[in-house]
Parts: structure tokens; C-alpha cells; sequence
């Protein structure tokens, strides 16, 4: 016998089902009366500095339907790139949204502050994004991707720059509809499969 | 030698394929084309925290939370307890762990389920607590019942608990369930399937925990769960290409 390795396996995932609304976001299926406060409404707080601004899109399924029963979750750093929690981080963002696409229109929206770029470890710098977390129904392992911005210097960002199929890299990218507002759609399957994330 | 390093990355394996046919929802929802793997960054490393002071005394009482204590809720009571660790093992401190689950006649506070067991008007179905400094959390609750849903023909949930985790790292998130030691159910079910391998899916089968159980008042069921951890950053200083 070789000596051991002291290591635990992580938990397997499963899905959060249909009904993941009670347990993270209750006041979206009426039952806001159990908690006091709710966890992640916003990722902004009045005085948050930097550009504000609203990405609005729909989950589409392999079928072309815009799902209405997903839940995201975003987190992102402040407009000069730091963290909730690191030294200089802007107090009023705490950089974490809940939200789900409305139930008549299928489409959500995320207002925020637009982030800055952040640094990997080897000091290469990646274009400004927000990290996107996807459960639902049929999602076995939630999903993870993100938002970048059309009107951003995407060019030398080393995660875009490892997709192979450089059409793809257009699914990652907010498209600008007007001053502050971007589209991001997000498609599970298909033609224009959005780049889903294992890191 | 600090444990600063980027996450461990995921086994997958061990968890369920995206495509089920057993599970028929998956089919479109499942990504078809591979995940993109890289290292992780600040972005994945970091992740939001939440402080005590956002969560109320009742918060981790699913049977007196929904009526604010007035009432209690009705069902078989239960602790669900355990310890949240990372992969080497160590207890994740003042992490935020939510639960949501039916009611013990297997019904769901939501506007989308209509199955025919009523609602109790003493339950609201959800949860939430931080960790302690070793790791450890509890909620006090009833046990859900089983329920049937539109999959196959005849499909049944097991009784389970949902759980969602967050430990210190978005990279970390998780979502799992809960199911209980000696359910009958747990086989036949196409979303407990999802995982192939049984010793991984008896992982999530919470044993009864007498030791801990409260004579005249709840049973208790222990539940671990355990999050990725981060490499060592051993060698990390080196010049690149090295
Ligand atoms: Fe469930």
C-alpha cells in the first residue's frame, strides 16, 4: 500500500429543482414574511461609485424557450477591480445579486455598478466581467459563466483567449443597447451554446 | 507553504453528467459542448460573505420561523446537523448554509406546486444559519415528506432537504440534497440516479444520529458536506515559463 493521501471528496451536487425560490430568494414566490432581511436583492448600495448600469437577458433551454424558473446568482468586484472585503474596496458594493427572469416576460435585469479588470497571478489581466452561478431545474451541477462588455478592451483577456472557436467568444460578451444598458443571453444548448465554465 | 493557492479543480466525476435521459428535464437543458477549464482567479477565489447580523434568531427553526414563533408546524421534528469541511478535511468557519424543503404531507410553499397535500399554515418550508468557527451548523425542523412529480409515469422524490453552500470562494458554491437513511424511495428516484456511483450518492444520505437525538423532543440526522479546497502554493514564485 502506497501511504495516504488525507484528502475528502466534495459533496456531489444535485439539482435545485423547481422550488429553489423558497430556499434563496422567498419573497419572489410570496413568501418574503420568513426572513427579515433577504440575501443578495442588490449588489449596490446607494454610493456605490462608478458607472451604473443594467444587463437584461433570458436563459434560453435547447429548445429556443426562455426558461422562467432558473435563479442566477452574480458576483463581481467594485469599478476599480477589488473585492468586497479587500483593502480599498468600495463599502457601498457588496458585489453579490440573486435574481430570476420574470415569470411573464422570461427576461431578468442586473443593476449594478460596471467592475474593473482583474488580475491573475501571473499579472496578465483580465477584461472587466461579472461571474454568473445558474441553477434550476434540469441542472444537475450549477452552472458557472460570465459577462463581458462589448464596450470593453476584451482583446487580451486570457480566458476569452482560450476558446478555440473564436465565434464563441461572442456569447460571453454583453451587446450595448443604450447608454448603461447591455444585452446577455445566455442559451444551455444549441445553436449559439453559451461558454459554460469548470474553474 | 500557504493554502493560497488556485481551487482544486472539480472532480466531475463524481458528480451528475448534465444529460440524463432518466431525469427528462435535462435534456434541454444540458449543455452539449465541453466546459472551459482554467486556473482559478480572483474572481472564483473570492466570494460574498454574509455576517450574522443579516440572519434573525429564528432563521435556523423551520418549525416556528414561517409564524414568527407563534406556531409551531406540524410534523415529525427533527435536527439536521453536521459539519461544513473542505477537501483537506478542515472545518469552513461563518459560512452561510440555506435549506428549503417540503412539508411533512411532501407539499411545497410555491405558487407552482399544486400537489393535493395542503399547505400547513405553520410552515414555511426554508431555512438558513452560519457555520461556527469549527464548521458546524443545525436546524431544527420536520421531517418533508416524500411527493410524486411529472418525470416518468409513476416518479416519487424521496424525502430530502435542500441545501445550498456557500464557503469562502464563489468557485465553491454548491447546491445539494439531503435524503434520509432507509428510505425505500431513494433507489427508484430518477434525480438521486443522476448519480451513478452508490457510494457517492450514500454520501448524501444523512445517517440517524441517536447519540444526538433529544429524548421526549426530535430525532437527529447528521449531515457533512464538503466544499473544494485551494492548492498549496508551493513553487508559486517561480518566473513564468519555468
Ligand atoms: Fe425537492
Amino acid at each position: 500500500m502506497v501511504q495516504k493521501l488525507e484528502m475528502l471528496q466534495e459533496t456531489p451536487s444535485q439539482t435545485a429543482g423547481p422550488y429553489v425560490h423558497i430556499g434563496l430568494m422567498p419573497s419572489y414566490t410570496g413568501n418574503g414574511q420568513i426572513f427579515a432581511q433577504e440575501l443578495g436583492e442588490s449588489p449596490i448600495a446607494d454610493g456605490a461609485q462608478g458607472e451604473i448600469i443594467e444587463i437584461t437577458g433570458s436563459i434560453y433551454d435547447g429548445t429556443g424557450w426562455a426558461m422562467r424558473d432558473a435563479l442566477i446568482e452574480s458576483w463581481q468586484p467594485d469599478a476599480q477591480g477589488r473585492f468586497a472585503g479587500q483593502d480599498g474596496a468600495d463599502p457601498n458594493l457588496s458585489g453579490f445579486c440573486r435574481f430570476a427572469a420574470d415569470a411573464e416576460s422570461g427576461e431578468f435585469t442586473l443593476r449594478t455598478v460596471k467592475p474593473g479588470p482583474v488580475a491573475l497571478r501571473d499579472g496578465r489581466v483580465q477584461a472587466p466581467h461579472i461571474s454568473l452561478w445558474i441553477v434550476a431545474r434540469g441542472i444537475n451541477l450549477g452552472l458557472q459563466t460570465r459577462i463581458y462588455f462589448e464596450d470593453e478592451d476584451n482583446s487580451a483577456d486570457p480566458l476569452l483567449a482560450r476558446i478555440e472557436q473564436r465565434p464563441r467568444v461572442e456569447t460571453l460578451i454583453a451587446k450595448k443597447t443604450g447608454a448603461g444598458q447591455y444585452r446577455f443571453d445566455i442559451r444551455l444548448q444549441g445553436d449559439g451554446e453559451t461558454v459554460f465554465l469548470d474553474i | 507553504m500557504l493554502d493560497d493557492g488556485p481551487l482544486i479543480p472539480r472532480n466531475l466525476a463524481l458528480h451528475p453528467a448534465p444529460y440524463d435521459p432518466g431525469y427528462k428535464t435535462t435534456l434541454a437543458r444540458s449543455p452539449a459542448l465541453p466546459l472551459l477549464s482554467m486556473d482559478s482567479s480572483a474572481s472564483e477565489e473570492t466570494g460574498p460573505r454574509f455576517g450574522h447580523g443579516s440572519l434573525g434568531a429564528l432563521d435556523n427553526n423551520l418549525i416556528l420561523n414561517w409564524t414568527r414563533g407563534k406556531s409551531p408546524a406540524i410534523g415529525e421534528r427533527i435536527v439536521m446537523h453536521g459539519r461544513v469541511l473542505d477537501e483537506r478535511g478542515r472545518g469552513v468557519p461563518h459560512t452561510l448554509v440555506e435549506v428549503w424543503q417540503a412539508n411533512a404531507g411532501g407539499r411545497y410553499r410555491h405558487k407552482k406546486d399544486g400537489y393535493l397535500a395542503p399547505l400547513d399554515p405553520n410552515f414555511g418550508g426554508a431555512g438558513r444559519t452560519i457555520t461556527d468557527e469549527a464548521g458546524r451548523y443545525q436546524f431544527l425542523t420536520i421531517r418533508p415528506g416524500a411527493y410524486p412529480w411529472p418525470n416518468r409515469g409513476n416518479d416519487w422524490r424521496p424525502m430530502h432537504i435542500h441545501v445550498s453552500v456557500f464557503g469562502h470562494s464563489f468557485g465553491q458554491r454548491l447546491i445539494t440534497q439531503m435524503y434520509f437513511e432507509g428510505d425505500p424511495l431513494i433507489p427508484l428516484c430518477p434525480i438521486a440516479a443522476t448519480i451513478k456511483d452508490r457510494a457517492q450518492l450514500d454520501r448524501l444520505v444523512a445517517p440517524l444520529d441517536m447519540a444526538n437525538s433529544k429524548p421526549l423532543d426530535y430525532l437527529a440526522y447528521k449531515f457533512d458536506i464538503v466544499l473544494r479546497g485551494r492548492r498549496q502554493s508551493m513553487f508559486e514564485n517561480k518566473p513564468e515559463g519555468m
